[in-house]
């Protein structure tokens, strides 16, 4: 059985999806001012190693990493809506690239799995 | 708490304090301009120490592995021993000066020695007294000087010393090139975008020239833009470069309505290309001049369809 990384393509779906994901996030009026000052091609980094992660591929992240990583953007009012509306992006990233349903549930669950370390719980 | 030792002097880093700001706070009056780790005129090198890699980000490997590194943007977390990279400037002499608009001088340096740079890549500029600046290259390696597009800002410092102080054969010194900002050879048939404010057309103008001279067969759209039509310079030599090459196309670009030339295009820079512009998904894109405006535009032609590598701006930092 190969995993789910595997199923969705490995790196060259990250590479596929990061672009769709991205610019998604930054047209969307619920969560683009929480990127209003970041630096693009650092954010695309950081994109394309959350889709690794969330993909089920090799990654280096940790949960403190996505606490310290977001902490600030607690006191910009970062809450519950705005993980769902990332997972929604990028479940909609996904089914525009022609990911199955089965395959995009198994991607928002470990986005999921992050959403209490993203809002430091 | 860290040490710096810089020369004779021994100096502690306070908590959240760069390496420069720490010089500067001691009363050492070093070189610099930016303080953003762009305009590489504070640039040492450390003998001593380990270098966060923050502190040497666009700098050549060939520099970073000697130690060389940005002090404005230097948080150390163990102790350095610095010197300065006075080895890195290569004096030059300020040859020929004219106006190119009401506020724009070109300045054009004859180098002791040349140095091989891609056009479009920017240099920073030293007086004597250590007075930096930098500059985007305009012209194209194969020149016999440097040729840079100054600004005259009111109350500028190094602007207003070039137009009205400096004699002729002046001695400056160069640093550089810096940035990634320039044409590269193997897709001859991409569409190229360049799109710039004010002084920003000099990196365009040598990117231009340079996609010319090495074939480039691709459609190219070159914007420029300014408040009125006094901002607009080079606009002749745009135009010949326009009739004489048929994939080029010259947009000159005004704010104000108010007498603006029928040939010109009227509104706010980054909605003017969007209306002109259609080739987003395989464009090759360039951006330079005010860094707000760049930042801007990155962002909406990214979001327009472009792809973010495809993007290449040099934001410019006053000072």
């Amino acid at each position: 059985m190969s995993t789910l990384y595997e199923q969705l393509g490995g790196q060259a779906a990250v590479e596929a999806a990061v672009e769709v994901f991205y610019r998604k996030v930054l047209s969307d009026d619920r969560i683009s001012h929480f990127f209003d000052d970041v630096d693009m091609d650092r954010q695309m980094a950081k994109q394309k190693a959350f889709l690794t992660m969330v993909f089920g591929g090799p990654n280096n992240y940790s949960g403190l990493d996505m606490r310290k990583g977001h902490a600030h953007l607690l006191e910009k009012g970062l809450n519950d809506s705005h993980v769902d509306a990332v997972i929604e992006l990028l479940g909609q990233s996904l089914k525009e690239l022609g990911v199955s349903d089965d395959l995009i549930a198994q991607v928002a669950a470990l986005a999921n799995s992050t959403r209490n370390d993203v809002l430091s719980r | 708490m860290t040490q710096i030792r810089y020369n004779d002097f021994s100096f502690s880093v306070g908590p959240g304090e760069s390496v420069l700001d720490c010089i500067l706070r001691n009363g050492i009056d070093i070189s610099h301009a930016c303080k953003a780790g762009a305009c590489n005129s504070c640039m040492m090198k450390a003998n001593q120490g380990t270098i966060p890699s923050k502190a040497q980000v666009g700098l050549r490997d060939s520099l970073k592995e000697q130690g060389y590194f940005l002090p404005c943007v230097c948080f150390p977390d163990t102790d350095l021993v610095l010197t300065d990279a006075t080895e890195l400037k290569v004096p030059a002499r300020v040859v020929e000066r004219d106006m190119l608009s009401q506020t724009v001088l070109r300045v054009r340096l004859r180098m002791e020695t040349e140095i091989p740079f891609r056009a479009g890549q920017y240099f920073t500029l030293f007086r004597q007294d250590g007075l930096a600046r930098s500059y985007s290259a305009a012209n194209l390696p194969g020149d016999n000087w440097l040729e840079l597009h100054v600004r005259l800002i009111p109350g500028g410092k190094m602007s207003g010393w070039l137009a009205n102080q400096a004699g002729e054969n002046e001695p400056v010194w160069v640093q550089g090139p810096f940035g990634f900002c320039f044409y590269t050879n193997g897709n001859p048939e991409q569409p190229l975008l360049l799109a710039g404010t004010g002084t920003g057309l000099a990196p365009l103008y040598g990117i231009l020239r340079d996609a010319l001279e090495n074939g480039h067969q691709g459609p190219i759209m070159i914007f420029h833009g300014a408040l009125d039509g006094r901002g607009l310079y080079l606009v002749p030599e745009l135009q010949e470069l326009s009739q004489q090459y048929p994939q080029v196309t010259y947009v000159p670009t005004v704010l104000h309505p108010d007498n603006a030339d029928p040939a010109w295009e009227v509104g706010l820079l980054d909605e003017v290309v969007k209306r002109k512009f259609n080739a987003w998904r395989d464009a090759r894109i360039f951006l330079c001049g005010d860094p707000v405006l760049v930042n801007g535009m990155k962002k909406k032609f990214f979001l327009a369809g472009a792809a973010l590598k495809n993007i290449y701006a040099d934001a410019f930092t006053f000072s």
